[in-house]
């Protein structure tokens, strides 16, 4: 049976974390993530976990405890934001070099500078080469259902990594929505027991992590670890296929929208797919042939699966919620660019960099990405192919 | 469960390669050649040598071994050659061959 609530993002993650009761939980606050360990610590106090919950001094502690805590054999966790996980940069490679499936419950918010509390994802795309598995979040339902997802990928014997579930800061993070729960027994019994195979407080194998690996070993390493991320994607779908049995409600590696006969494509991820939604079906309305790619999987990229969604877009949008800074193309716009690439396909691909900061995201403004695509097709002109949204000339 | 630590050699494939490189058994760090890092390398003269054993403790990579309180030939596996032996040594009984593993 389902439980009907009417939660926040960030009381979500919260509420997921308390139905899996992990064994160490390590955080320090950061605006707009802070509410999570808030909420969580009241979940301890109150006795309703028996996890140990540490309030260390940075986030470089909160990870790094969080990794000691892992190899130790417990489930361990945080959350943070912004420069909250630029100051666990360094460690962030060390969770996933030693094959600790943490999980990371990230509140996506900008980068400083100019300082900014609002949603980017200019935090997670940072990150996204640091060896962990990143899924997205819609809305305050998904965040809940990745999260109850999350150790089952993460802890997958062929995987062992760990994951950064994201959601967009205050957009969904401090939105109250109606949002299905499912009761606290079944979450116990789909996340299971963590039983480590080797860890550090077994008495009975002595065990080195994380040893220093010499110019002989260093990139076998790396190649096996990539061998685990590339994993991640079949055990994500498969995991995905026991949650709907349970929830009803079904995920892929993304989600296509009014795509299959699209001729105009957006690719984007995060809350505005909801928006862009919204903008498909009245243009739909209006006999525009529109459609929506919605990454749900970025770490490890499904590239294959996309290129094959969307081979049949003339023209297609990607929507960078991030400037990375190289004067060419955001991540996604990267990532889809080569996918297609490397299947040979060749179709004019715009790139838009979007919501900087908490920029508003509009019907209105994601409709005139469509009249874009729609002109381009029509005037055989690409113009500029990296592009602001909703900037002020 | 625990995988033999004799098989984690340079010729190992990325796909045997333990998960993060765990080792999963103590005191093995001597099986692993560090000794190729050596640029300079001592030499042991015995003649001259009074068993004093003032080199054995000040070396930092335990690679002097000793038996019956009496020192042996370098382990060049694990010396990296820094000559800290060769300064201590009162007889000029260790010298260094420089730039010579």
């Amino acid at each position: 049976m389902s439980i009907r609530e009417r939660l926040s993002g960030n009381e979500a993650v919260a509420t997921a974390m308390r139905q899996i009761n992990p064994d160490v939980m390590s955080a320090f606050p950061i605006t707009p993530s802070t509410e999570i360990p808030h909420i969580f610590s009241s979940f301890v106090a109150n006795g309703q976990v028996d996890t140990e919950f540490i309030p260390v001094e940075s986030e470089h502690s909160a990870m790094s405890a969080a990794i000691g805590a892992e190899a130790a054999g417990a489930r361990s966790l945080t959350a943070t934001s912004s420069c909250g996980l630029a100051l666990m940069w360094e460690v962030l490679y060390v969770a996933a070099s030693n094959r600790l499936a943490i999980a990371l419950a990230l509140v996506n918010r900008t980068l400083s500078g100019p300082i900014n509390i609002n949603c980017d994802h200019s935090d997670s795309m940072g990150a996204r080469d640091s060896g962990w598995i990143q899924i997205y979040s819609e809305n305050n339902q998904e965040v809940y259902d990745n999260f109850v997802q999350a150790y089952r990928i993460a802890e997958h014997p062929s995987v062992r990594l760990p994951i950064m579930i994201c959601q967009d800061g205050f957009i969904t993070s401090a939105a109250v929505e109606n949002i299905e729960l499912l009761e606290d027994r079944e979450v116990k019994e789909f996340v299971g027991e963590y039983c480590p195979d080797s860890y550090l407080l077994n008495s009975k194998q002595p065990l080195a992590v994380g040893p220093y690996a010499v110019s002989a070993y260093c990139m076998e390493a790396k190649r096996a670890q990539l061998e685990a991320l590339k994993n991640a994607k079949q055990v994500t779908l498969d995991v995905a296929k026991e949650f709907a049995a349970l929830s009803g409600r079904e995920y892929g590696l993304f989600e296509e929208y009014r795509l299959a006969d699209a001729d105009y494509a957006m690719v984007i991820i995060g809350s505005a797919a909801g928006t862009a939604k919204d903008a498909v079906d009245q243009l739909r309305a209006e006999g525009k042939k529109v459609g929506l790619l919605k990454i749900r999987l970025f770490r490890p990229f499904p590239g294959e699966e996309i290129a094959a969604a969307l081979q049949n877009a003339r023209v297609i949008a990607c929507m960078d919620r991030t400037e990375s800074f190289n004067a060419q193309c955001g991540p996604l716009g990267a990532e889809v660019k080569s996918a297609l690439f490397n299947a040979r396909l060749m179709p004019v691909v715009i790139n838009y960099v979007y919501g900087l900061g908490g920029r508003d995201v509009t019907v209105e403004s994601i409709t005139s990405v469509y009249a874009d695509l729609i002109k381009i097709d029509q005037t055989n002109d690409a113009g500029e192919i990296y592009r602001y949204l909703s900037l002020r000339e | 469960m625990a995988i033999d630590v004799s098989k984690i050699t340079e010729t190992i494939s990325w796909k045997d390669i333990t998960e993060g490189c765990k080792i999963e058994a103590a005191g093995n760090s001597r099986m692993f050649n560090t000794g190729d890092w050596r640029v300079n390398t001592p030499v042991f003269i015995e003649e001259k040598c009074e068993q004093c054993l003032l080199c054995v403790p000040v070396c930092p990579d335990s690679s002097i071994p000793v038996d019956n309180y009496k020192r042996g030939e370098f382990d060049f596996m694990h010396c990296k050659g820094c000559g800290i032996c060769a300064k201590v040594c009162p007889f000029g009984a260790i010298v260094m061959k420089m730039g010579e593993r």
